[in-house]
Parts: C-alpha cells; sequence; structure tokens
C-alpha cells in the first residue's frame, strides 16, 4: 500500500542577495519518512526548513500539505502542523511546564487536545529525565536541556511534518540515542514525518531513511 | 482670560547677548572634560537663536491672519515637520515610515487640537492662530518624542526578540499574538515621559507655557486651567499617535501570513 502523502514542495528557489543557494527544489514527504538534509554550513538548510514551515515568503514555487495549500489551511495552522524547530530554542522566565504549556494558549490551538500531563512524563522518562524536570526554571537550563523542551514542546501539538534544525548538537551521546529512538516510535504512532539537518554525518546515515542533497 | 498681549519687561538687545554668554558654561565644561560637545553646542546655540528669532517675526505675521485655510495650512506644516523629525532620531528604518509617522502625527493632533478649540477652549473663531498654532506647537512637540521612543523601541524589541516572536510563530501563533508584548512594551515606553511629567507638574516643573503667561501678567488660576488643558491634549495626542505609529509599523514589520518581515528594517 502506497503510504500517505505528507508535504508535497514544488520548484522552491532561495537567493540571498546575488547568491542563488538553492533552486528547482522538488521534494516529496509521505508518512514515516525521515528525511536528512545534507549541504555545507551556510548552503541554505534551515533556511529551507523555514520556508517548509512558511516563516519566510517563498521565493518561487509552491508548498502543500495533503495537496492544500498553506492559505487554505490559515497559516497558525499550517505551522503548527509543519512544525519548525530552532537551531537556538527560546524559552520564557517560568517553569519548564509553564513553557510546555503555552503554546496551547494560542487561539489556533485552544480547541485542540490540550495539556496531557502524563504524556509528558512518559516522553520524559523515555529521555532518561525525571518528571521534576518540569518544575525547573527554563531560564537555567542548559543548551541541551532547552533543545528538550523545545522538543517535547513541538512534539505535544502532534504536528504531520517536523521540522528539526540540529536537534541534537546540544546532546550527549545517550541522550541523542534515546531522543531518536523516542522520535521514531512518535513518527510510527500517526501519519508523520520529519525533515532533519545534522553536522553529524554518521547521524544522517543512522537517522535517515533518505536524503537531499542541496545544490544551487 | 487676561489677553497675552499685556506687559512683561522687555529684555533689550544687550541683555539678550548678555543671556547667551551662559552657554560659555556649557562650552567651558566641554572643553576641560574633552565631551566633545562644543561645535554641538554652538550650533544648536545659533540655530536656536536663529530659529526663534525668525519664528517671531512668523508668528507675528500669522497672527495678524484672518483665513482659515491658510492657518490650517501652516498647523498641517508642522504636523508635517514633527512626523518627519520624529523618525530621524530612530536608529533603524523601513520603507514607509516616514508615511506612517505622519500619518499618526497628523490624525492625532488635527483630532485632539480640533477638540480642543471647537469645544474646550472655544476662541472665536476657532482657527484663531493666536489659540490655534501655540497649541497645536504644544502637542506636536510632545507627540513626537512619543512616537520617535515607541518606534524606536519597538523596532529593537522586535529584533531583539526576534527568536522569541518566531518561536511563537512556529508554534502556530497569529502574528498578534506573537508580537503583542512588544508593541504592549513600546506603547508604555513612549508613554513614560508624558506620565512622568504629570506626576510631577507644578512640583517639579513649570511648565514653560504657564510661565510665559504669568510672566506676561495673567492670572496663575487662569494659566493653570490652561495648563491642565493641555496637558490632557497632550496625553491623548501622545498616546493616539504612538498607538497609531506602532500599529503601522506592526502591519509593516509583519505579513497577512504572519511572518515576521525584518528584512523590511534598514540599518
Amino acid at each position: 500500500m502506497d503510504r500517505l502523502l505528507l508535504l508535497r514542495a514544488e520548484g522552491l528557489k532561495r537567493q540571498l542577495g546575488d547568491r542563488l543557494l538553492w533552486s528547482q527544489l522538488d521534494l516529496e514527504l509521505a508518512a514515516g519518512d525521515r528525511l536528512g538534509l545534507v549541504a555545507p554550513s551556510g548552503a541554505g538548510k534551515t533556511l529551507l526548513l523555514r520556508a517548509l514551515a512558511m516563516l519566510d515568503p517563498l521565493q518561487a514555487g509552491t508548498i502543500s500539505l495533503q495537496e492544500r495549500p498553506p492559505a487554505a489551511w490559515g497559516l497558525p495552522r499550517w505551522r503548527s502542523m509543519v512544525l519548525y524547530l530552532t537551531q537556538r530554542p527560546i524559552a520564557h522566565g517560568e517553569t519548564v511546564e509553564a513553557n510546555l504549556r503555552s503554546p496551547w494558549k494560542f487561539q489556533e490551538l485552544r480547541g485542540r487536545g490540550g495539556w496531557r500531563s502524563e504524556r509528558i512524563t512518559g516522553w520524559l522518562q523515555a529521555l532518561g529525565r525525571d518528571p521534576s524536570f518540569l518544575a525547573y526554571d527554563a531560564e537555567r537550563l542548559s543548551g541541551g536541556e532547552l533543545q528538550l523542551l523545545a522538543l517535547l514542546r513541538a512534539l505535544q501539538l502532534d504536528p504531520s511534518v517536523l521540522l528539526l534544525d540540529e536537534p541534537t548538537a546540544s546532546l550527549d551521546g545517550a541522550t541523542t540515542a534515546a531522543l531518536e529512538t523516542l522520535l521514531i516510535e512518535w513518527l510510527a504512532a500517526g501519519q508523520r514525518a520529519c525533515v532533519f539537518t545534522s553536522h553529524d554525518s554518521e547521524q544522517i546515515q543512522r537517522f535517515a531513511t533518505r536524503t537531499l542533497e542541496l545544490r544551487p | 482670560m487676561t489677553p497675552l498681549s499685556s506687559g512683561a519687561l522687555t529684555i533689550s538687545d544687550g541683555r539678550l547677548a548678555l543671556s547667551a554668554l551662559l552657554i560659555l558654561v556649557n562650552v567651558g565644561l566641554s572643553a576641560a572634560l574633552h565631551l566633545g560637545l562644543t561645535r554641538s553646542l554652538l550650533v544648536a546655540s545659533v540655530r536656536m537663536v536663529v530659529q526663534l528669532l525668525l519664528v517671531g517675526f512668523v508668528l507675528e505675521w500669522l497672527f495678524r491672519q484672518d483665513h482659515a485655510p491658510l492657518i490650517v495650512l501652516v498647523g498641517a506644516a508642522m504636523a508635517m515637520i514633527a512626523g518627519i523629525s520624529a523618525v530621524q532620531r530612530t536608529r533603524r528604518r523601513f520603507a514607509g515610515i516616514y508615511l506612517n509617522s505622519l500619518l499618526s502625527v497628523m490624525a492625532s493632533s488635527a483630532l485632539v487640537t480640533g477638540l480642543a478649540v471647537t469645544g474646550l477652549i472655544q476662541p472665536q473663531p476657532w482657527y484663531d492662530p493666536q489659540y490655534l498654532i501655540p497649541l497645536l506647537g504644544m502637542v506636536l512637540g510632545n507627540t513626537l518624542n512619543g512616537i520617535s521612543l515607541g518606534l524606536d523601541r519597538f523596532m529593537e524589541g522586535l529584533r531583539s526578540g526576534r527568536d522569541r516572536v518566531e518561536t511563537a510563530l512556529a508554534l502556530g501563533a497569529t502574528r498578534w499574538e506573537a508580537c503583542q508584548e512588544v508593541v504592549r512594551d513600546a506603547i508604555r515606553v513612549a508613554m513614560i515621559p508624558t506620565i512622568n511629567s504629570m506626576m510631577v507638574m507644578g512640583l517639579v516643573s513649570l511648565p514653560g507655557m504657564m510661565t510665559g503667561q504669568i510672566l506676561q501678567g495673567a492670572a496663575p488660576d487662569a494659566a493653570v486651567r490652561y495648563q491642565i488643558v493641555i496637558l490632557f491634549m497632550i496625553a491623548s495626542a501622545t498616546a493616539l499617535g504612538v498607538f497609531g505609529v506602532v500599529g503601522l509599523a506592526y502591519r509593516r514589520l509583519t505579513s497577512a501570513d504572519h511572518q515576521l518581515r525584518l528584512d523590511r528594517l534598514i540599518g
């Protein structure tokens, strides 16, 4: 049986000033895909993820999720379904739990499932963290802990496509492995896919089901 | 109301020149401490004297006019200068910033000053330049500060809070949900000087206009009443102007697609 097609992008282009980063870029993501972006630093991996999340205007081409363009979904809904995680996660100065709860206050998400603490603690356990992590002051987290916070904040919204920008850059080896396992389980639990970047070529070989090379 | 034309002591040319020696205090200080301000101080002094003397002539001519469109035109020119100056104090720009500032200054000052001359002070006729022009000037001078502060704070706030704003957007926030803290902060900061000055009014500062009226022989009670009306005018016009300009900047630096458009920011 064919897997469900989630995201389709056609003819995308990105230019920074005079410099053409990538063009004529086509991409299809089906449920279960784990697409690794391969390119040297500065080749526009982050910009591609941002473009897919519609955080920047498209310079050329079209994208759609389940054959519907972003405008048809509405942009806030699009982003909650094609969810981008930045390289530099941001939290505000409250507890981890308050940060995790914060997106549920958005108009777009208010009507949906909402906060489920047993799910979050299950994930924390899978990542080798104690439930007391939820009570930590988010501004005092280490870089790696901030990445975990950002990941959980995103996973709980159950996006269709997760866009991960260097998701394990600040994590130790054990947590990285746990995170990869958790992601694979999460992806298998629904019609979901992810796109990710990594400086670690071993991680790309290990975790990606296929790769995409960016070139002008 | 006591007419403003009765006599305060006249300052002769010689004594006016003598007063300019006071600036030597600043020049001396600047030279002694190597503040590098000597040139600016002298330029500012000369500009101040020349501009005020010219304005004296212009006002004498203007107060003799009795032609509504002409006076409104002068008012519009003043508002335009205020709108442009407000932008020149900001560190960054975006295309359309001058238009935004002009619209905000003109709309807020026209509304508030219009209400004041037609409803509160009611000179006859409403466009009597002896009332309209100084009232408008007071309102513009203060709105200008508010707009500068609000615009600058808003643009800096978006720049420094960029990751925070985009994190919210990426999680499904609307542009308003993502930016409202920055918008609120900009408006709040822009209103602080106005609120501060109302707080200490009369205790620490005797406003220039009131001092002027009293020197001219007006009863303090009458001068105070003018001052109260003017402060309320200033507060409301500043609030409207700041609200307008920050709102327009917000629309310009975000998009209907709920994107942050800092690429539109120059500088």
